[in-house]
This record gives C-alpha cells, structure tokens and sequence, in this order.
C-alpha cells in the first residue's frame, strides 16, 4: 500500500495559529523540518522488532510442567498440554535459577527481579533497576510514541515490574479501556490516513516542557545525590514526552498490518479468573494492534501478579493461598486447586501468543517480529522456590530466534535468558548480571 | 553499642529530660523532594484556581515505605506514563481556566485586546499562579521567561489567552510544583552553619503540608518572607493560627488515611457470591466513615488517643446499615451514631474498613489483621515468612474438619519458625474474628462458635471490645504515633540526633493527655522540623533506601529487637 497522500504541512505552518509555529520554540521547528525529509526519506524501511515480557504469578509444578525431552518436538507435559496449538512458535526454557549471593530468598521478589534486573535483589525494599524491557527500550524503543507499554490484566497499576530504578516503577495500564486510550486516543495518528494534518497544539506543548528544561541546572545544585537522580528521572519522562510529540508532528510511515480497533468491550474488574481471563484478551487484541501500528516496540503485561491473587467465583481462597494451604492430593502427588490456575494461565499465554500471529505483517506474521518471554517468580510456589523457574519465549524475533525448541538450563543462572533477550534484540553486549548471576554464555540454541 | 553502655546513655537523657521541659535541641535530618500525592495535587488546584476547576486523569502508585506514602514520596521520581498524565492534567486545566466560562472569575486583570498580548496582565496572573503553585514567588527569570513566551505565542497566534495558556501549562508540569523541594537557609557565617535551617519558605511548605496536607496560604507565605518564622513568637503565631484553621482536619485525614494504608481501597475487590452486601461504593464508604470518625474525634471533639480504640461514636450513612445491622434514617447524608452497650462493637478496629481491607476476598485474616495492628498502630515489624517452610505440612488432608480460623491457625503454631511471628500476628487478629471479610458480624464460623479471647502483651480480652480497651491501655500506641507522625512530618526515617526529641515527644504526649493538637504543635515548633541537613550522601545508598542509623531505638517494646519496625531496611 503506497497511496499517494496529500501532504497538508506546508499549510499547517503557515495558516494554523497564523504563523506561531515560526515564533515559538525554534529548536522544535528545526527538529520538525529536520523531519521531513527523513520521514520521506524512510521507505521500504525493514520491519520494526518488538519485545515483551509476559508475566505469570506462583508459576507451576516442576515435576508435572517441565519437560523432559530437549530439543525439537520436545514432548508435551501434563501442565503445557495447552501449549500444544503453538509449540512450534515458541521455546520452554526450563532449569533456569535466580542464584543467590548470601541473599535470603525474598519471597515472589526475588524470583522476578533477579531475573528482570541481572541478580537477585539485596534487601527488602531495594531493586537494583533497570529491568531488562527498560535495557532493550532504551535501545529499540526511542523511535515509537510509548517507549513500553504496560499492563495489568488484575487491574491494579501497581502490577508492574517495569522500572529503571526503585524510584521509578513503570505503572500498569489497568484496563482495557485505559489501553486503548492512551494507544488510540488523542494523539494518535493514523499511519495509513489519506490526509496527514498534524495538530497545531502540538507546537505550544512543545514549547511549554521547552521551558522547565531551563529550570534542570539551577536544581541539579541544590540537590543531593539521590534526588538528582530522581530529578534526572523526571526529565527523561520529560524529553520522552518531546519526543512523542515530534513523532507526532511527523508524518506517518504506512504501515499495512495497521488498523484502528474498536473501543474493548467492558467486564468486571477484579481477580476473578474469567474475569482476568477476559480482560487480558481484550489487552492483548490492542496492544496487538499498537505494535501493529508501531506505537511502541516494548510491552510488558502482568497477566497475574507476584503472588498471584487469581481466584475462582464464590471460593475462599486465591491461587497464593492454595499453593500454601492446600494438601497435596494424596493419588495426584500435586494440589489439584492450586494447578487449575496453572493450566488456566498457560491458555492464556496461548491465546496471547495466538492474538500476535493473527495479525499479519510482511509476509508472516506480526508474532514473527516479536520476542515475548514468559516468566514467574516462582517455580514451586509452595516452597517459593527461585530455582528452574518456568520460562517461555514466543516469536522469532524477526528471524533472530529459533522456534519450536526446548532447553534446559541444569541450574544456569536466569541472567542467560536475560542475555539472550538483549543479544536478540541486536543490544551489543557481551555479558550481563551482577555477581553469581553474571554471564556471557546467551542460550546458542535458540539465537540465529 | 554495648547494651549496658546504651542503656547508660538512654538513663542519661531521660535524667536530662526530668529537669528540662524545652523542646531538645535537635538537628534534624536531611532534606526532603517530595512528589506531590493525588490528593496534594488536588488541593493545590483548588487554591490556586478554585474548586469549579476539575482535575481529570490518572496519578501514578504512590509506593510505601516504612509504612507511610509520605516517606515513599521522598523516594519516588516521575515515570514516562506518570509524566504524559501530569501533562494531559495539566493542559485540561489550561483549558479550563482560559475558556469563557471562567477566566471573567478567575484572572484579576484583563487584557486590553484579546486579540493581543499584554504583558502587565499575563505577569500579574503568572506571578499570582506561580506562588502558589511553587509555594514560593518566581524568581525574575522564572517569571520572565514564561511572560516571554506568554507574549510572543500571544502575538503569533492573536489570542491573548492562549499565550497566557501556555506560560500556565509549563507551570503545571514543572518539577517546582510537582515536587516539594526543600531547600536550607544560606549560613551567614561559619559560624552559623550547625544547625543547618530550611529557608523559610521551605519550612513554611512542610508546616502547611504537615498540617493541612496543601500549599502554605497567603499569610503563611507572607510571614516566611517577613522572616517571622525565624522567631519563636512568629513561628508560634503561625503554627497557633494553622492549627485553629478548618484546613487542620484535611491534614489529620491525610494523615491517617496514610497510617491506614487506605490508598488500598481502590483496588480492593471482593467475592460477591460470598459477599453479596460488598460492592466498591461500600468499600468506599467504609473508608470515609473511618476517616470521619478519626477527624470528628480529634479535631472536632479533641478527645484523647486511647478513647479513639473505645469510643461509641460512629458516624454512619444509610449504606452502611446493614452491614452493621444498624437501623439508620434514610438519606445520603452523615450521621453520628451513639452505640448502646449491648452492640458488640466500639472504637476504631471493629470499624469495617479494618476487617475489609485486612482480608482475603473471599475469607477473614486474622494474620493480615495481626499484621496491620502490630506495624501500623504498634510500630512493630512482623518479618516476611521464610521462603523455605513447606506448608503442606500444615495442609491437612482433614482440612474440612477445622471449623474455625483458630484451628486452623493452631495447625500452623506447631512449628518453630511460623509461631515466632504467628504468635505476635494471630492472637489479636482472632479478636476480631467475629468480623467476616466485610466486616459483618457473625458469632459463628462454618457452624462452630467463634472464640475472640486472646490477649495484646499480657493484657487479656474476650471480645473486640475488650481488644481496642487493651490497645487504649497499651504504652506502645502513642510512642507509636510519635514515630508515625514525626515521619510522616519530615518525610523520611528519624536519624540519631533527633532520637531524644522523639523520646521527648513521646512525655509530651502521655503529658497532654494523648491529645493530638498538643503533639502537632509540639513536632511542628521542634528543632528537628525546622532543621536539615544536606541531601548530599545522606541518601546514597545505591538502592535508594534512606540510610539507616546502628543504634536502635530504646528497648521498652516487648516484641524482640531484630523485629523492631524496618530498623535495618
């Protein structure tokens, strides 16, 4: 699709707001006739590559989820039987462990943050930041309107383990409306209008975050060396929002798997399975359409959370509690209430995984230039156990990953599936993680 | 330090203390960057405009530490999200304030021509705006640039509102109002440097936030640039006519909404095949009548600490009655509720928003119940479990025959490294067992007879009555809400030079009969509030927590030293 468009932008500098573009802001005039020529200039421009993480709470049973047959056709478990549809788009990555340095495990945080952040956390409140998704969108994500999208299908925005340091924890889009709001609401441009017409108000934004920028130094001297920090995170927040702006003044690349969805459905809000069930679908099917029209190239959605709260109607208890209070079943060897949450959770991720490869894009799929990795903070929950954490990734990365594989980890630490994301995801590093969790070994089977 | 030398020390100041009823001298602790919280950015609006101008759009988490959000904000920056929402808030204001419908009311002067600039009147509402938004006057060039830009996007765009627009929007998003920033008082000389002050304008923000939760007003502005809160009486003075403001409840509100933990509420959801009486307007209403009643007893009725556990006042709206199996008069409005002996509640905990809040969705918790009491009202901390215990251990197969919280409870106190916290956890938490995970009372679990008899420290009780008269007699409640307080008014961790203030707090307090007023005014006439240090490497630990001081506090609590409140974080 390479329609012809009529470009309105000689107009819109001179007849909106008669002329105030030119008076105000000069560095962001440059910066918007910079872009004309490069947003000409970009066609035929390969195929963008995404990240996500996708987040699952009290993980599984290791003896009935992992798998024991390695490599290509590995044979399906009692808890990935729901994988099957999708085993050939996706890897099991099992055997991975958060390694602990003298640490004391600090249960569901120790799991997903040593994981996300390279080595397992030090005290209580403390996270040695960034988190992986923040690494890979500082390298991919600085060409899209969000830098990462997050969400929360339980609802609560504190559901989110994107953060670039323990003073800047990513919030969680908390429904689906919320989502498609802030993706295909105001400030969204269609690439594949007829018309491009920038908003006239985006020039005076522009100008009125140019201002606080003069205020930095005079702060910087008064300010300790944490709040420093801290104020150098709100800038960065500042000049992300510049830069959607610009990206906003620019026009558009068409983007042939792009099309605008309908406002989502609205369901209850809570920890009711179905209910979180439901939710998350409807996250997905956006967000599928937001990396479809190049909104963001990072995601990460929380589909339960860190001790995970999921719950079925009319019962006492929460996935959390079941892992701990109910008797394994004396036949089965396993808790049999507790695992219904397992299988629920890996149809979801399936159905997840199915909603990205439904959307088409190039000559495959829009899951074809994705790379999502599943995680939890948990292998057995009951235990809080942080060795042979369950991992899956889907997509191939734009050819970078190979499918259909499982690997085992025999006890590596978690930090090579973390190397492996960011080396994936063309990152130029050679090693990552922090103490026993450092390593330069990425999983070779799986990398192209 | 040796435990026989600490105690030394610790006789030495209280001999210290007898013979000396000033405030201590005390320096207090570094400065403070504060982002603003929900209902901080609301109130700022509100003063700065008025309340017909409406805030719309989504703040960020706040994020808890030591148990109060006010000491979180201290830790917390602006995330890309957070940011793209202050300013969509921000332009929705603009909008607001600039449209026909109010600017007539709003703007003290206007401009000769709309269609033109005019930088006397943009300056005017820009400085007026500003102050109040940064809590202190622009500076020249702060002023300046905003009129610049005032006045060219006017020209440029022949709209004068439009330029003045935009100079307000970039207030709005400014680090300058959406963090409180503190900044000390240049020494004169050398000889000045110890104790470091907070400029005035500095100290004059934390007093109104301390107090009132917003902005200093005019007069308390006014007075710090007068240099009058650098006198006792001037200081004196204001804090005497904050205290006596109608503002001084919204301040105790936040306050304990805080200790509270009632931020929670707004994810708080439950089952309601179990519980069809709950809804989120319910869970909402069970939080305001709480917030009411502390407000009501100790701004409006100034009643005493202890009688807050006891008292029978209830404030109660139609919604809320059955719930309580209370008969209240139709009506959306408030009423205060005197309960008769016979009701088997009274004071602050058998309130439903404690027994909502502190459980499960479809269950009671009598651990999570134990928990709140004992970190939030009794400053103490229960550890997080041990990650290795197995539980299935406790996971009987003959689950179905315990009845009762308590039994199965019981199951759990067999082992060595649960009941070393379940032990200070469940006992008080059973008291309250009578109320279900809505807070409704029932006198029987799964057909077993509920047994709410336990006892707070080696003070017994049968019932929840008898549990908020043993937390009324307790000695750790108000050096509790000392420490509570004094955080919540400094916006981090007590660091050592002002550890004998808080002891000295603490014998003012039980002096004044536990009230409230006499403790704010006390904390906030104190040294240590008035005082700083230097951000610098105060707070350096890589992690971002605030360091931490060895010496822990003196040992009058019964619960051991290692599960002191978040004493090493």
């Amino acid at each position: 699709m390479n329609l012809k468009r009529k470009i309105h932008r000689r107009g819109f500098l001179c007849g909106s707001l008669q002329g105030v573009a030119i008076s105000v802001g000069l560095p962001f005039l440059d910066l918007f006739l910079n872009s004309n020529g490069d947003a000409l200039a970009a066609t035929g421009a390969p195929l963008p590559r995404r990240f996500g993480t996708w987040f699952f709470g009290c993980g599984m049973n290791p003896q009935r989820w992992n798998p024991v047959t390695e490599g290509r056709d590995w044979e399906l478990t009692p808890e990935l039987v729901p994988v099957a549809d999708i085993r050939d788009k996706m890897n099991v990555l099992s055997g991975f462990s958060v390694k602990m340095a003298g640490e004391s495990n600090q249960v569901h945080r120790t799991g997903v943050f040593g994981t996300l952040c390279g080595g397992a956390p030090k005290t209580a409140e403390s996270i040695e930041g960034p988190s992986l998704d923040v690494l890979i969108s500082d390298h991919v994500g600085m060409r899209t309107r969000f830098r990462s999208l997050e969400m929360a299908a339980m609802g609560d925005p504190r559901h989110s383990n994107s953060l670039r340091d323990v003073s800047s924890v990513n919030p969680a889009e908390p429904s689906p409306l919320s989502l498609y709001s802030r993706v295909f609401g105001l400030g969204f441009s269609d690439p594949n209008a007829a018309e491009f017409s920038p908003d006239p108000r985006l020039l005076l934004r522009q100008s009125a975050l140019s201002i606080v920028a003069v205020d930095r130094k005079r702060l910087e001297r008064i300010l300790g060396h944490n709040d420093r920090q801290r104020l150098d995170q709100y800038f960065t927040s500042v000049r992300q929002l510049e830069q959607q702006i610009a990206l906003q003044l620019e026009e558009p690349e068409p983007l042939a798997a792009c099309r605008i969805p309908d406002s989502p459905a609205q369901i209850p809000i809570d920890s009711e399975v179905d209910h979180v069930v439901a939710n998350h679908a409807l996250m997905a099917e956006t967000l599928a359409l937001a990396l479809a029209c190049d909104q963001t190239r990072v995601f990460n959605m929380t589909f339960s959370n860190r001790a995970s709260g999921l719950r079925m109607p009319g019962s006492a208890d929460t996935h959390h509690t079941l892992t701990h209070e109910e008797a394994r079943d004396k036949t089965l060897g396993y808790q049999p209430r507790a695992t219904a949450f397992v299988l629920r959770t890996m149809q979801a991720w399936t159905s997840f995984v199915k909603t990205l490869d439904a959307v088409p894009e190039g000559s495959g799929s829009l899951l074809d230039n994705c790379l999502v990795m599943a995680h939890s903070e948990t292998s057995e929950a009951n235990t809080h156990s942080v060795m042979g954490l369950p991992f899956m990734t889907a997509g191939s990365a734009g050819g970078k990953i190979r499918t259909g594989l499982h690997v085992s980890g025999v006890g590596d630490s978690t930090s090579r599936v973390g190397l492996t994301m960011q080396q994936a995801m063309g990152l130029n590093i050679g090693s990552w993680g922090t103490d026993q969790n450092q390593t330069s070994r990425p999983i070779t089977e799986i990398l192209v | 330090m040796h435990h026989f030398m600490r105690f030394l020390v610790i006789t030495a100041l209280l001999m210290l203390m007898a013979c000396d009823t000033d405030s201590p001298e005390a320096q207090g602790g570094p400065v403070a960057m504060r982002r603003l919280t929900e209902q901080q950015y609301h109130n700022a609006i509100a003063d700065t405009f008025d309340s017909q101008i409406l805030v719309a759009g989504r703040f960020e988490p706040d994020s808890r530490r030591l148990g109060l959000n006010a000491v979180g904000a201290s830790l917390v920056s602006v995330t890309p999200s957070g940011f793209e929402q202050y300013e969509a808030m921000a332009l929705y204001i603009v909008g607001q304030v600039t449209s026909p419908q109010h600017r007539q009311r709003l703007l003290r002067c206007q401009p000769q021509d709309a269609a033109r600039a005019d930088d006397d009147c943009s300056r005017l509402m820009l400085g007026q705006w500003g102050r109040s938004l940064f809590r202190r006057p622009l500076t020249q060039a702060e002023l300046q640039s905003r009129a610049r830009i005032a006045s060219e996007t006017a020209t440029a765009s022949s709209d004068f509102y439009v330029g003045l627009g935009l100079a307000l929007s970039s207030l709005l998003v400014s680090p300058d109002f959406l963090f409180r920033i503190e900044i000390l008082e240049a020494a004169a000389t050398a000889e000045q440097a110890e104790p470091l002050q907070l400029s005035s304008l500095s100290l004059a923000t934390r007093l109104s936030y301390f107090l009132w939760n917003r902005g200093p007003d005019e007069a308390l502005i006014a007075a710090a640039q007068n240099g009058e809160l650098t006198s006792k009486e001037g200081l004196k003075r204001e804090i005497d006519r904050m205290l006596a403001s109608a503002y001084l409840a919204g301040g105790v509100r936040a306050f304990f909404e805080d200790v509270f933990t009632f931020d929670q509420f707004t994810e708080l959801s439950k089952d309601v095949a179990r519980y069809p009486l709950f809804s989120s307007d319910i869970g909402e209403l069970a939080r305001e009548q709480t917030l009411r009643y502390v407000v009501d007893h100790f701004v409006f009725q100034e009643k005493d600490y202890p009688s807050l556990f006891t008292s029978r006042q209830l404030p109660m709206t139609a919604q809320l009655g059955p719930l309580y199996g209370l008969p209240v008069r139709s009506g959306q409005n408030w009423e205060t509720l005197t309960l008769p002996a016979s009701y088997p509640r009274a004071g602050l905990l058998s309130q439903v928003s404690f027994s909502m809040l502190f459980a499960h969705p479809g269950r009671s918790s009598p651990t999570l119940r134990g928990v709140f009491m004992r970190e939030a009202l009794l400053c103490q901390t229960i550890p997080e479990a041990p990650a290795d215990v197995d539980f299935t251990l406790f996971a009987d197969d003959q689950q179905a025959k315990y009845k009762t919280a308590r039994e199965r409870l019981t199951q759990h106190a067999t082992d060595g490294s649960c009941i070393k916290c379940h032990q200070f956890t469940d006992p008080i938490g059973l008291g309250l067992e009578v109320f279900d995970g809505i807070g409704k009372f029932r006198n029987t679990e799964n057909g077993a007879p509920i047994d709410t008899s336990g006892d707070l420290d080696g003070r017994s009780f049968a019932n929840p009555i008898e549990l908020g008269q043993a937390f009324a007699r307790s000695p750790l409640v108000g050096a509790c809400l000392v420490e509570n307080l004094y955080r919540y008014a400094v916006g981090r961790e007590e660091v050592n030079t002002e550890r004998r203030l808080l002891r000295y707090l603490e014998v003012q307090f039980e002096q004044s009969g536990y009230h409230l007023t006499e403790l704010l005014r006390e904390i906030a006439s104190s040294e240590g509030f008035r005082t700083a240090t230097r951000g610098d490497g105060q707070l350096a630990s890589p992690s971002g927590v605030i360091a931490t001081n060895s010496v822990g506090k003196a040992p009058t609590v019964s619960m051991p030293a290692t599960t002191r409140r978040r004493e090493s974080l």
